[in-house]
């Protein structure tokens, strides 16, 4: 009885498509992030959480679409984000069909926008994601555009500040694992879990079913967002098209390869490892009994 | 059977967007307003609700939309209250001070507790829990004990008159009231419109009472 811990999918979108950030490679196009969207639906997902990779005007427009048409098919909480830059932004992406949106940037250059924000919107609507890149000091630093440029700003200090500031959730993602399958950064979750009245999502290296577990009960991560490794899975399910548009590495799609270090798993997989390990999930699909 | 018309109350405090589209999906002719009228002609209500309950009652309150709220009600129309749409029912609040609710179901809505037994509960309450059928309606007829719906809130109902409650839930041992039955309302704590097949299937329930 009681509350589950949640798997929330993780899609990457830059205009159309759902991507995946690869070392050295640019973005390998995976597919149609309504496509996937509705597999992980059918098969047991709990949220989705959709981050818009490169958030310019054009690309704007193209993820409120993709938004309507996911949240008027796919009945359960999404999660935006994504360059959302002001309350503006967020009621944009809220009227679209967004439940929660994610502010990270804009957040830590601007924390009363967390304020503003959770006070118009409600606080259960506001996660506030950050980004988390370890220092040759051991320390975690919070980073912003993407992991990109360092703040300066202690990783466990900000999310300390955001949950007073009033955020609903925080997203703490592991840059370094990012994409890596080397499991999520445990030191990272368990510096930050011990301060936290809301709950923390996991974010950043899975790469089987066991990360996910060990972020749960080693790392005290209430939910755990997964990427790579449901996406590799779910594209040898997902019937293909032949109109993938040209942006990014279409060559690996034509292949069909995977990445190394990464086991394609399912989302019941990952469940049902999860609940082996004796944590509560909710195991049933949305798929019609 | 007639294609219910469902007039879902917009009072500016929350996406609409998902209850909308749950609403088509399910075939019903659901449309948002903020009409008295318009409201007026419907054959079902939803009264959805996310942010503080201060503020939504505020927004009812100079949206005019209260009395035809209340005359819904009073006519024995079909009316679903979802999430602060659920709490505004009641009598009061205790978020962020005392507030008067509509008053048309007695009850407060209190804060969980900040510790249960020594241990940290977190707030909100966000994620799937699962429901338990106190007193049958047959808007739950296809729901199973112990189905998960999805929650997200930091208070809860506490209803006067227990008789009402349709099912409860646990949040780390504390049970609270997720849903009540009362006449022609049903009221929910969770969002059935973001529960999965399961919160569709009671939605689809609710829709074929509709006349």
């Amino acid at each position: 009885m009681g509350t589950a811990k949640r798997v929330i999918a993780k899609l990457d979108i830059k205009g159309p498509n759902l991507v995946k950030g690869i070392h050295l490679e640019g973005l390998r196009v995976l597919g149609k992030p309504e496509a996937f969207a509705k597999y992980y639906f059918d098969t047991g997902i709990d949220e989705l959480l959709f981050m818009d990779v490169v958030a310019s005007l054009y690309e704007r427009n193209s993820l409120s679409e993709i938004i309507r048409r996911t949240a008027s098919q796919i009945f359960v909480p999404l999660t935006v984000g994504g360059g959302l830059r002001s309350i503006e932004d967020i009621r944009n992406a809220l009227l679209a069909g967004a439940d929660k949106v994610s502010i990270n940037t804009a957040a830590i250059r601007n924390p009363m926008l967390i304020k503003q924000a959770a006070e118009f919107f409600g606080s259960s609507t506001i996660v506030v994601t950050i980004e988390a890149i370890r220092q040759e000091n051991g320390k975690y630093l919070a980073y912003v555009d993407n992991g990109r440029e360092s703040t300066g700003v202690e990783v466990c200090e900000w999310a300390q500040q955001a949950q007073d500031l009033g955020a609903g959730e925080i997203i703490l993602t592991s840059v370094d694992r990012e994409g890596t399958g080397e499991g999520y950064d445990l030191d990272l979750l368990k510096l930050v879990a011990p301060y936290l009245n809301i709950p923390l999502v996991a974010s950043g290296g899975a790469g089987s079913g066991s990360d996910a577990v060990k972020a749960i009960l080693e790392g005290g991560a209430d939910a755990v967002s997964l990427a790579s490794i449901i996406h590799y899975e779910a594209i040898k399910n997902i019937s293909k098209g032949d109109d993938y548009s040209m942006e990014g590495n279409t060559e690996f799609l034509k292949k069909n390869v995977g990445y190394k270090k990464i086991q394609p798993t399912s989302i019941s997989e990952i469940k049902r490892e999860m609940q082996r390990s004796g944590i509560h999930c909710r195991l049933a699909g949305n798929k019609s009994e | 059977m007639k294609t219910p018309r469902i007039a879902i109350v917009d009072y500016k405090m929350c996406n609409l967007f998902s209850v909308e589209h749950a609403c088509l999906h399910l075939g019903a002719d659901a449309f948002i307003s903020s009409s008295p009228k318009e409201i007026a002609n419907a054959d079902a209500v939803i009264l959805p609700g996310v942010g503080a309950f201060k503020d939504a009652m505020d927004n009812l309150r100079t949206s005019g939309l209260i009395p035809i709220i209340r005359d819904s009600i009073k006519s024995g129309k079909p009316f679903l209250g979802i999430c602060l749409g659920f709490q505004m029912l009641f009598t009061r609040s205790e978020e962020f001070g005392v507030h008067d609710g509509l008053g048309i179901l007695n009850g407060t809505v209190r804060s969980f507790p900040v510790e249960i037994d020594g241990k940290k509960i977190k707030v909100p309450h966000i994620g799937w829990n699962q429901i338990l059928k106190i007193n049958s309606t047959s808007i739950l007829s296809g729901i199973n004990n112990n189905d998960y719906m999805y929650f997200v809130h930091s208070y809860y109902v506490e209803p006067e008159d227990k008789s009402i409650i349709a099912t409860t839930s646990e949040y780390e041992g504390f049970q609270f009231c997720s849903s009540v039955a009362s006449g022609s309302v049903y009221a929910c704590q969770f969002h059935p419109e973001k529960s999965g097949i399961k919160g569709i299937k009671l939605l689809d329930s609710w829709i074929r009472k509709i006349q």
